[in-house]
C-alpha cells in the first residue's frame, strides 16, 4: 500500500515536472509546477517530515510561486512571447540531461543497500524535535540565515525599484 | 510494527534517490531548453527541490534530524534567490521589454 503511495507521488512529481519545463504558456508552467511540489509535500509527509511538508507548501506553493504568478501577470507573458531555440540547442538539450540522467543513475545503482539504523526515533519530523536540533545545534546559522532574508529583501527592494532620476545616454 | 519501519521496508532509499536524480535531470533540461528566464528560474527550484526530497529521505531513514534542517535553510535561501532573482528581472524586462536570455548578450563580445 505504501509503495502505491510513492509510485504515484513519484509519477505525479516527475509528470507535473516535465510539463513545467515544456508547456508553451508560462502561466501553465506555474501551475503544473505547484501541483508538483504538492506532490513533494506528500513525499514528505510519507517520509513523516510533517512539519517540512507544512513549511513547504506555505513557502513553495503559498510564497514563491505568488510571486512568480505576480512577475508573469505584470510583464504579460504568452505562448507567442517566447521563439524556439534552434533544432541544434534543443536536441543537445536532450542528450546532455539524458546523459546526466544516465550517469546519475549508472553511478546510483552500485551503492549499498540501506541498512536500518539500531534505535529508529519516530519524532524526527515533528516540531519540537526539530526546532529542539534548530536551536541548540543549528543556532549560529539560524541567525544567519536571518540576516540573509534581511539584505535580500532590502535588495530586492532597491534593485527593482524605479530610478526616478534622469538617466545618462549610454553610448 | 512501527510505521516507519514498515516505510523502510517498502520503499527503498534507491527509489528516493532514482527519484531525486530524475527531478534533477528534468530541471537541467528546463535550464538548457528554454529562453525564458523566469521558467529557467522555475527550473532551478525544480533542482532545488529534487536536493530538498534527498535530504529528508536521508535523514528519515537514518533518524538524523541535521538533514531536515539543512532542508530548512535551504528554504529560506531560495526564497531570497527567488526575490533577488525576480527583481533583476524585472528591471531587464523594464529595459529590454523582454525576458529572452538570447537577447541578453551585452556580455558576450
Amino acid at each position: 500500500m505504501t509503495f502505491y503511495i510513492f509510485l504515484f507521488l513519484a509519477a505525479l512529481a516527475v509528470f507535473c515536472g516535465l510539463m513545467t519545463v515544456t508547456s508553451r504558456n508560462p502561466v501553465h508552467s506555474v501551475i503544473f509546477l505547484i501541483g508538483c511540489f504538492f506532490a513533494i509535500a506528500g513525499h514528505y509527509l510519507l517520509l513523516n517530515a510533517q512539519f517540512l511538508a507544512v513549511v513547504h507548501i506555505i513557502v513553495y506553493a503559498g510564497a514563491i510561486m505568488v510571486l512568480f504568478l505576480f512577475t508573469l501577470m505584470m510583464m504579460n507573458l504568452n505562448e507567442a512571447s517566447e521563439g524556439h531555440k534552434p533544432a541544434l540547442a534543443r536536441i543537445s538539450a536532450v542528450v546532455s540531461a539524458g546523459l546526466l540522467l544516465f550517469i546519475l543513475i549508472a553511478a546510483l545503482k552500485k551503492t549499498e543497500p540501506f541498512a536500518p539504523p539500531l534505535t529508529i526515533d519516530h519524532s524526527i519530523g515533528l516540531v519540537k524535535a526539530l526546532g529542539n536540533t534548530l536551536l541548540n545545534e543549528y543556532l549560529l546559522p539560524f541567525e544567519f540565515v536571518s540576516i540573509l532574508l534581511l539584505s535580500s529583501m532590502v535588495g530586492a527592494v532597491l534593485i527593482a525599484k524605479r530610478d526616478k532620476s534622469p538617466k545618462p545616454e549610454l553610448e | 510494527m512501527s510505521l516507519l519501519m514498515n516505510i523502510f521496508q517498502e520503499i527503498p532509499l534507491h527509489n528516493y534517490l532514482f527519484l531525486s536524480a530524475i527531478l534533477f535531470c528534468i530541471g537541467v533540461f528546463g535550464v538548457l531548453l528554454r529562453r525564458n528566464a523566469i521558467i529557467i528560474f522555475m527550473s532551478i527550484e525544480l533542482m532545488f527541490n529534487a536536493v530538498n526530497l534527498l535530504l529528508v529521505a536521508f535523514s528519515t531513514y537514518y533518524s538524523d534530524s541535521g538533514g531536515q534542517v539543512f532542508v530548512f535553510f535551504i528554504m529560506a535561501v531560495a526564497a531570497a534567490e527567488v526575490s533577488v532573482g525576480l527583481a533583476i528581472l524585472v528591471t531587464i524586462y523594464r529595459n529590454l521589454h523582454s525576458v529572452d536570455i538570447d537577447e541578453l548578450k551585452s556580455l558576450k563580445w
